[in-house]
Formats: structure tokens, sequence, C-alpha cells
């Protein structure tokens, strides 16, 4: 009798620690990218004295990496289809920059016919490139590889190896812009201690953190719907708190500095679209289905070599804007604009959980990835580390997210 | 008796299984011992135990070779007591020389440069011993399945090996090829080789073996010697634990019209200019009727069905497929599925799943239009869809979210055929449907075909099975060298019936050429 009972409370404390360890393991794993991102922020907080999230510093991370941000959006989806890379896209950058300079700085060109054309010469270098690696099927590592070479040469000869600047306004404040405040239109102000408060931006804030919540709790009731399995609800509680406090805090800061960048609703608005595009829509699924199994892929009716080429296409036209987007920021088109973008782009996808064989990975993913880099950037500058560190850092850090996410799915397996 | 070879006791556990529970084994000095048993049964971690790829210590119990206890750390250490294994998927470097893959890690070198010359002399000589007749300079990605099992052989004889085992051999050989290897085995034990035969195929088990053990849920069931009294029948009985009555199941055929043909069909090879792989086929299928290829491997049988089905194979492909009497053009495989067609790749591993997916995401691959709702996939009625043939066709995983590499062949095969199920084909060509799948998901495969043959769909099933062929079909075509070479009805077909009219066919075309002393 004795011995039953002991048998029963001993099953029990296995069976809790069990699944308290199971809730940890199968979290964390999820949110690692997220919990290192918040991690470094917060030891970067504390190593400037608080200089890091000075309200100011924050628009700023996002100015800043805008363009990888961008990159790395594409550049998921041609991970997706197999692993594939696009070396150029740092080239093609540099190069639409050199054509909207040429257009609107030599040939005073109106802005948005310049930026029409420029997404459009976009377009093409994508059709050429993805040509030759859906059609014709040489590795995509080799074409854009070549790529690279052809369109910075292409950049030097347009520029003569010159730097155009400067732009008209209109064009610099696509980059560096923010959304007009309709408190502003209204006429009203409201002044905290001197500090001009943006209503658009807070009001933005409180929109995200109500379609956030209406959105989980809506794929949480789907999940149990299914006998899937869902965090607790504690757990899940937690997560709704922080995230909507992050988002919160983060249009706060917006707001007490110049309100929403306008890149920024650019990105927002390109990262919603991809992860739709990937996630809910049939082209979505054969990007994955190709990248997890060609062959079944194409047996089931998918035309892969059509979406191999979109996908380049794709990545060309999202590079023209990551290069527009540059352009205005910096001010100038310049002959050597660009330079290593692919291989942050890349990084981020990698550190975002991509597989390097294709099938696996998302976008959102990416975009942490490319924020979780920005943050090392921009913390290790504020800091005063030398830029040939901040290279050997980055470096060590894509190494150790992809080693994590090796040895933890291998620990899976055993 | 003297056993080379006694497993004591071997306990083997995989978190949370228990995958062998004290299996005992004794081969004797000399003999073939077949080892059966369903999938999952534990015979490849048994052999993986016997040759180190799973370390002493990973398990309990004990390994005796040659009467003393061995204790082997990795599979070098037990090639070098003699025991070679041979795996179901072969372990050659396909852009290496046949003589370069005999003696890979074993290379014939002085100071550390390799001696060619002497590599190729031996690696021919092995050749020899084999019966394979091909130049050892050949690169393995040249030659056939059969062939390169062949050299398999060889490189484990360059080892020395006086324990050989070999798993599935002839899973992927035509009936030739796999008659030459057992005879190979045969001549092998009269060279005082010691074998152990893994095999599915248990009429080339009763062929070769002098005993059989069999294993089931990880456990020795029995050790039989061969005599009269060992049949097929005996043998299954041990390996399901039941006697499975019929191996087919019953099925009372209502054929309708003609509803799918192919005329003067021509297929050229994509790789070799010139080259006809399939020659003036003409085939007919007909409303509710199970159709089936039978054929040697390279017969062109897959080659034929692909070339159908969208021109996935082939090149300079022509002839004329009618539906329903209709022309139809297919150029592609979205054609192919649109006008009703459906294929389950021999292969599904490689070409029928995505394996890193799971089980909803996979059956809606062919027909993703089907799932869509305003622009976006409707994943309530993926989810829904996938549970109801999860349900239907009883595939058994956790739940519709499981990743199809996870689950067991069967039941990665009954997603294959759910995957075309819904697309609601009229004509489905089934490829090997059951290789490598158990005898009891075997049978359940065979009653989704009747119960699709029953709703009225035609099916063409290719199948290097004969029995399987004989059991399921209506009718068969035979199929040789890239032609239809004869066609029998259920009634009057027989293996034999079926090998002759391979046979003479290759007679009319060649006036008796090697092959002929299959025949006998």
């Amino acid at each position: 009798m004795v011995e039953t009972v002991k048998v029963n409370t001993s099953n029990k404390t296995t069976y809790i620690s069990g699944s308290v360890k199971t809730v940890l393991k199968n979290n964390i794993r999820q949110y690692a990218m997220l919990i290192a991102l918040f991690t470094a922020m917060i030891i970067f907080q504390i190593a400037t004295k608080g200089i890091f999230l000075k309200p100011m510093n924050v628009t700023n991370l996002i100015l800043q990496n805008s363009y990888v941000l961008i990159l790395a959006i594409g550049m998921t989806l041609c991970i997706l289809t197999g692993g594939n890379i696009d070396l150029s896209v740092g080239s093609v950058c540099a190069f639409i920059g050199g054509i909207v300079g040429t257009l609107i700085i030599n040939m005073k060109m109106d802005v948005w016919l310049a930026i029409l054309i420029a997404i459009m010469a976009g377009a093409l270098i994508g059709v050429w490139q993805g040509f030759w690696i859906a059609y014709v099927r040489i590795p995509a590592f080799i074409v854009t590889l070549s790529g690279m070479l052809v369109f910075r040469g292409l950049t030097n000869t347009l520029l003569k190896g010159l730097t155009l600047a400067p732009f008209p306004e209109s064009f610099v404040k696509l980059s560096s812009g923010y959304i007009p405040d309709f408190s502003d239109v209204m006429g009203i102000n409201i002044k905290v201690k001197d500090i001009n408060i943006n209503i658009t931006a807070l009001v933005v804030g409180i929109l995200a953190s109500v379609i956030y919540v209406f959105l989980e709790n809506k794929k949480r009731s789907e999940k149990k719907k299914y006998e899937m399995y869902i965090i607790p609800l504690p757990l899940f509680i937690a997560q709704l708190v922080f995230v909507v406090a992050a988002i919160n805090v983060f249009f706060f800061y917006l707001a007490i500095h110049k309100g929403v960048p306008i890149i920024l609703a650019i990105i927002t608005v390109l990262l919603i679209g991809y992860s739709i595009l990937t996630m809910k829509t049939v082209p979505g699924r054969y990007i994955y289905a190709m990248g997890g199994n060609e062959k079944a892929a194409k047996l089931s009716g998918i035309n892969t070599n059509k979406v191999l080429f979109l996908t380049y296409v794709n990545m060309s036209v999202l590079a023209a804007i990551a290069g527009i987007a540059f352009t205005a920021r910096s001010d100038a088109a310049s002959p050597v604009a660009g330079v290593n973008f692919e291989l942050d782009a890349i990084a981020a996808c990698f550190i975002g959980g991509a597989s390097a064989y294709g099938g696996v990975g998302t976008v959102i993913g990416a975009v942490i990835g490319a924020l979780f880099m920005g943050v090392l950037n921009n913390g290790m500058s504020s800091l005063g580390v030398g830029s040939d560190w901040q290279m050997t850092i980055k470096g060590l850090v894509l190494l150790a997210a992809v080693a994590f996410d090796v040895i933890s799915k291998s620990r899976a397996k055993a | 008796m003297e056993y080379i070879l006694e497993m004591c006791n071997i306990t083997k556990t995989f978190p949370g299984v228990k995958a062998l529970d004290n299996v005992n084994l004794k081969v004797a000095s000399g003999e073939i011992h077949a080892l059966v048993g369903e999938n999952g049964a534990g015979k490849s971690t048994l052999m993986n135990v016997l040759s180190g790829v799973y370390p002493h210590g990973t398990y309990s119990g004990k390994i005796f070779f040659e009467n003393k206890e061995c204790v082997f750390k990795n599979i070098k250490d037990s090639e070098n007591t003699g025991i070679a294994i041979i795996h179901q998927e072969l372990a050659l470097e396909p852009y290496m020389t046949i003589g370069e893959n005999i003696f890979l890690c074993n290379e014939r070198s002085k100071m550390g440069f390799i001696n060619w010359n002497e590599t190729h002399r031996m690696a021919a000589e092995l050749l020899e011993k084999v019966g394979l007749r091909e130049n050892t300079h050949s690169l393995i990605k040249d030659i056939s399945v059969g062939k390169q099992q062949l050299v398999e052989i060889a490189k484990a004889l360059a080892k020395k090996a006086k324990l050989l085992i070999l798993d599935e051999p002839t899973a992927a050989l035509n009936e030739t090829d796999s008659e030459n290897l057992l005879n190979l085995l045969l001549q092998l034990k009269k060279d005082g080789i010691t074998l152990i035969l893994i095999s599915h195929k248990l009429n080339e088990v009763l062929k070769v073996a002098d005993s059989i053990t069999i294993l089931r849920d990880g456990a020795t069931i029995e050790t039989m010697k061969k005599d009269d009294t060992v049949t097929e029948d005996r043998i299954i009985k041990g390996m399901v634990g039941r006697q499975l009555v019929n191996r087919y199941p019953k099925r009372t055929p209502k054929i309708g019209e003609v509803c799918f043909e192919v005329r003067n069909w021509n297929v050229y090879d994509p790789l070799v200019e010139g080259r006809r792989i399939i020659k003036d086929v003409n085939i007919k299928l007909h409303k509710g009727e199970i159709v089936g290829i039978a054929g040697l491997m390279g017969s062109g049988r897959t080659e034929l069905a692909m070339s159908i089905f969208g021109k996935s194979y082939g090149k300079n492909i022509s002839g004329q497929i009618l539906k329903d009497g209709k022309e139809i053009k297919i150029q592609n495989v979205r054609q192919a599925i649109d006008n009703g067609l459906a294929y389950v790749t021999e292969d599904r591993k490689t070409a029928g799943l995505v394996l890193i997916q799971d089980i909803k995401n996979n059956i809606g691959h062919a027909n993703l239009s089907g799932l869509v709702k305003r622009w976006l996939i409707d994943e309530n009625k993926e989810i829904s869809v996938a549970e109801e043939y999860k349900k239907k066709l009883n595939i058994k995983a956790a739940s519709v979210f499981q990743k199809t590499g996870e689950l067991s062949g069967g039941n990665q095969q009954k997603v294959v055929l759910s995957k075309w199920i819904f697309t609601e084909p009229d004509i489905l060509i089934l490829d090997e449907p059951t290789r490598g799948i158990d005898v009891g998901a075997k049978y359940e495969i065979y009653c989704i075909i009747n119960k699709l043959a029953d709703e009225g769909k035609s099916i063409l099933v290719i199948s290097s099975e004969m029995p399987e062929i004989l059991g399921i079909c209506d009718r068969i075509y035979i199929m040789n060298e890239g032609r239809i070479v004869g066609e029998q009805y259920r009634n009057e077909a027989s293996q034999e019936s079926i090998m002759r009219c391979i046979m003479q066919s290759n007679r009319g075309e060649y006036g008796g050429d090697g092959k002929s002393k299959y025949v006998q």
C-alpha cells in the first residue's frame, strides 16, 4: 500500500518536471532568436549606459538596416527553393542607385517615374539571372556571382567612377522621411516636457497590438480545435503581454522622436505581404515543396522552373527597392554602394533559421535575423568597437546561431 | 555443429523503444542463414549491432565470432574480424571506377602511394569470382544496379570476409539478376563463406537458405532448419504471428468501356542520341479495370509510365493518347493531372513525398487549387481533407501534422496514394506500389487499389513482384526491351507463362543470346 503511493507520487513529479521541461524545450527553441535579440539589446543598453535604446537610436536602427531587411525577405525565398542564394544583390543595389542617380540628377527626371524605371530595371535583371538559373540550370551561386561582378562593373561604367549627389528632397524623404502626423494636420499639438509627441505613431502601435492579439488568439483556438500542441495559457498570456509591451514601447519611442519612418511602413507592408505569400498562398506552397523535394514537386504538377525563375525575378525587384532606399538614405549614388549587402542578407536568413538545403525557413525569421545583426552592428559601434572586431564577432554569431540549430535538431532526433 | 557466430541475449534500446529484446542468433559455419521478419522487426538493428555500427556498450548481450567474444567499437573492427555487411542502399561512390570502389578504404598501396595496376588486376580477379564481366575502369554510375550489387560483393571479398551479410540484396534487381545473385550466393557458400541473407522475398529464402531465423517485434520467434516442411505460409505465419489466409483480397471486377488508350507510343532516351526506349507501344485501359505491366527491370515500364504522365521522361515522344475516345494532348504534368491522370512513383522517398513536411501538406501538393478560398489556402479545409484520408486509408500517424519522413514505408505510401486520390483522377498509374512494405500493409494497399477500381477508375500497376501482378490484376501486359510483347488475362496467366513470353521475345529479337541459359 505504502509502496503504491510512493510510486504514484514519483510518477506525478516526473510528469510535471517532464512537462515543464518539454514546454521550455519546445518554446525556447521557437523563440530562441527573439530571446537572443532582446538579450543583446538589454546588454547593449546596460553597456552603453542607456544610449543604445534612446529614441533617436531606435529610429536609426530601423533606417540603417532597412535595405538589409528588404533584401533578407527576398533572399529567404531564394534559399527556400533549395538553398539557392543570390550573391548579386549588393551590386544590383548599387546599379539601381546609379540608374536613379543618372535619371534624377543628370536627366532631371520626375522622381516617381525614375523609381518606376529603376524597379523595372530590377525586374529585367531578375529575368536575366532567373533565365540562366531556372531554365539553363546553371547553379544560382555561379550565375549570381557573375551578376555580382557584372552589375558592379556596369555601375562604375554608368557613374564613370564618380559619386552623384545631391538628390532632390522629395527623393531623399522616401528613406529618411516620416509619415505625417494627423494630429499636426488637425492642428493638435501634444507636448510633454518640450517633446512633441507623434499621435500617429501611438495609434499605429495600439492598432498593431490589437491585431496581434486577435491573430494569436485565433491561431491558438484553431490549434486547440485540431488538438495540436499549444503552449500553456499562462505562458501564452505572458507572451502576449510581452509582445504588446514591446510593440507599444517601440512605437512610443518612435512617437517621441519624429514619428513613423516611411521606410518602416514599406518594410512592414513587405513583411506582411511576403509572410502571407509564403504561408498562405499556392505559390508559397510551391516554393516550400520545391525546396523540400524538387523531384516530388515536379511530379505533383508544379512547374519548378517557373517557380525558381519568378523567385529570382522577385529577388532582383526587391534588390532594386533596397537600392532605391539606400540611395535615398545616403543621398548619393555611389559606385561602391551596397558592398557586402548580399552577405548580410544571407547571414540574416540563416541566423533566422532557414535551412541551407531549402524547404525550411520563414520571412519573419530572416527579418529577426537581420535585426539581430543590425543590433550587433549598432550596439558595437555605440560601444566604440572597431569595424575589424565587429566583422569577427558577426562571423562567429552566424556560426553559433546555425550550430545551435543543427545541434538542437540532432538532439531532438536522438 | 560448429557455429561461426553466436549472438546471445542482445538487447538494444532507443529512447522510448526496445528495438531488440533478448535476441539470440546462431549461425553455423558455411551455411546460408536467412533472417526474415516484417519491417521494423529488428533485422537491420541486429545487423548493425553485429557490424559495429552500434558500438559495444550501447547494447547488452554478447557476441561470439569463431568462439571469441567480440568487442567492436566501429565498422572497421568488425571488418578486420572478417564480417562484412552489404546494406540495402549500396555504399558505392558513383563517380569512381569499379576498381577504385572495390579497394576503397582498403587501398593497394606502398608507402602511401596507390598501386593502380595492382588495384585493377586484383579487382578484375574479384569480378571474375563474382561473375561480373565488366571493365574495372568503368564508373559505378554507368553500370546497372544488379552489377553494382556484384561490385559490393567483390568489395566484401576483397576484405577477406568470412561472414557476409546481405540486406535485401535483390530488392532492386529484376528476376534474372536476382537469379544470378542467388546462384552466386550458393557458389560463395561452396567456397566456404558463411552468409546471412536478410530478405522479404520468401521464395528466394526458401531457394538458398539452410536455416531461417524469424524476428518479430524485436524478438526471436524461432530458428528452423530448411526442410520440406518449411513453406512460405509457415514463415509468414511466424512473421506476422497469425496465418495470413489470403495475401490478395478478393474482388469481383466490374469492367466497363475503354476509357484510356495509348497508341503507337515511341520515346527516345533523353541522354543517348537516337536510342529508342519505348517502341510502338499500344495499351488500353477499361473503366474499373486493374491492368498490370509485368517485365524485367530495365524493360521500360517506368519510362513508359512517366512519358505518358506529362512527358516526365524521354524526348522526341510520339504517339496518341485517347481518353474516352477523344485524343488529348499532354505536354506537362499539370496537363496530365488536369486530364485525370495520376502517377504514384516507384520511389516514394525521393520522388513521391516532401519528407520534411507534414502529412497534410503532402496530401495537398498535387491539387492545391482544390484548397484555395479567396486567393489563400484554406487551412481548415486542408486539415479536414487530410483527416478524411487518414481515416479512409488508415494512415497510422500521431496526427496529420506529423512529418512524413517519420512514417513507416507503408504509411508513407498511403500518404502518396491520398495525394493522388485527392486529385480525383480517372486513371491511376501505380509504379511498384508495395515496394519495401511489409506483408500487412501490402494487403491494405491492395484493398485500396481494389476499392478505387470498384469506383470505376482504371488502374495500371507496374510491379516487379510477379505474384503481386498475378494476385491483383485483371489483365497483364508483358513488356520487354521497350515493347509490349504479350497480353494475358488473369485466368490464363502464371509466372511461368509470363517468363516464357519474355524469353521468347528475347530469342525472337536476338536469336538466343546469353540470357537463354535462364530458361531451362
